[in-house]
């Protein structure tokens, strides 16, 4: 089953904030939109930890050479529903 | 929640987006077992790693093994040895496929004209005395004229404690070299008397190092943080060592949690199939490690643990953009 993007960003904030347990933020303030790497300081060490979640929770494989492409909360979820939809 | 825009201002800004994308992936590569000195506290021989495998000898299996090494992602190939221009067609089949730092003794120079920007980190373990004492000779004779105002070339300088107030006199006789330096501490991995470090010393060379970045910010590629880290063993309150140190070959890295570490980092024996520990001796006590460059990529890794503050944060920009110029991902 396809979720609403709105949906799985939300989740996904959630994971990033309780695997990397970051401070001061909620799934609901998250800018989907921050550049996690840039911004958040987020490196591929932490991009594997979020993915394994991320991976059982939706049933999908996110693959390693993915995560360049994988710099911001909208964009996992895209990813996410698109490797559903596939 | 803190954010990177939220602690800099433009200034700071901009010097962050200059590195926020290098996305360095070192490794490091024996490149040979044979040296031409046989320095006292060298971890590579005191550690027998000169005997650890026998050296691939053909040229061909270095271009082919350099070639996967690419492949696996590699950008920094780190050469050491042994004394690595013993073999220049290996130092060659590096550099023409990957940029490429090559640590020597600097007694056998770099032909310019074979290697014209290849960033060559030459060694230096203090004062004609120290030099002596510890590598049988004062090799700055030597190096200092084979890499006169080399604009790629720089002083990699082990401090000793025996160093303390001396510092100086040795930054000046580079900076008249026309060159740049980096300072580290040495590890004194053989125990050679007097040149163990004792908590006092690491204090009163804290302070000199401190100085000497203040008096020649020309000529010393350094930062204070970094001296802090490397002086106090210590980073946001946690002490370096085995459970943190970032760069074990990361095949062999079984440790349980994980650490924050160097992406696919491997360091390589000459056989170019056997895998060593990590970037120096195993048999080192990684709670006294001074390793320079595993302290600087200790930081680095730990990015997001430094945006916490404007200061912490700025600190750990000064330690990328320092290791950034040592490997020429950015200028001097």
């Amino acid at each position: 089953m396809v979720v609403e993007t709105d949906t799985v960003m939300l989740r996904v904030s959630e994971v990033m904030i309780n695997e990397l347990k970051l401070e001061d933020v909620t799934p609901e303030t998250f800018d989907p939109d921050v550049d996690l790497v840039d911004e958040v300081g987020i490196d591929s060490m932490d991009l594997a930890t979020v993915a394994l979640v991320l991976q059982d929770e939706y049933a999908i494989r996110i693959d390693e050479d993915d995560y360049p492409k994988l710099t911001t909360v909208r964009l996992i979820a895209d990813y996410i529903r698109d490797k559903q939809a596939a | 929640m803190k954010t990177v825009s939220s602690l800099l201002d433009a200034d700071w800004y901009d010097r962050y987006k200059r590195i926020s994308k290098l996305n360095i992936r070192s490794s490091i590569y024996d490149v040979t077992n044979r040296c031409n000195l046989r320095c006292k506290g060298c971890f590579f021989f005191s550690s027998g790693e000169d005997k650890a495998a026998p050296e691939e000898m053909a040229l061909g299996a270095w271009e082919r093994f350099i070639d996967k090494e690419k492949d696996r992602g590699v950008n920094l190939a780190i050469l050491i040895g042994g004394e690595p221009t013993l073999c220049l067609d290996r130092v060659e089949a590096f550099y023409k496929r990957l940029p490429t730092f090559c640590a020597t003794n600097g007694l056998i120079k770099v032909d310019r004209e074979r290697f014209p920007d290849m960033m060559v980190g030459i060694s230096l373990w203090g004062d004609e005395a120290d030099e002596t004492v510890l590598r049988g000779k004062d090799t700055f004779a030597v190096s200092s004229k084979n890499y006169y105002g080399d604009p790629h070339a720089y002083y990699l300088y082990t401090i000793t404690p025996r160093q303390l107030g001396k510092t100086e006199q040795i930054i000046r006789k580079i900076r008249d070299a026309g060159l740049k330096i980096h300072m580290q501490l040495l590890s004194n991995d053989e125990g050679v008397d007097g040149f163990s470090w004792t908590p006092d010393e690491l204090i009163v060379i804290r302070e000199e190092m401190d100085e000497m970045l203040d008096r020649y910010p020309d000529t010393v590629i350094s930062s204070k943080y970094y001296h802090e880290i490397i002086t106090t063993g210590r980073m946001l309150g946690r002490p370096f060592g085995w459970k943190e140190c970032p760069s074990v070959t990361e095949p062999l890295d079984t440790r349980n949690p994980k650490p924050k570490r160097l992406i696919h980092f491997i360091r390589w024996a000459s056989d170019l199939n056997t895998m060593h520990r990590c970037c120096t001796s195993e048999t080192r006590d990684c709670s006294t490690c001074k390793d320079g460059a595993a302290h600087m990529s200790w930081v680095m890794v730990n990015k997001r643990d430094h945006i916490r503050t404007t200061r912490d944060l700025q600190n750990w920009i000064e330690i990328y953009e320092m290791f950034a110029k040592l490997y020429q991902f950015i200028p001097w």
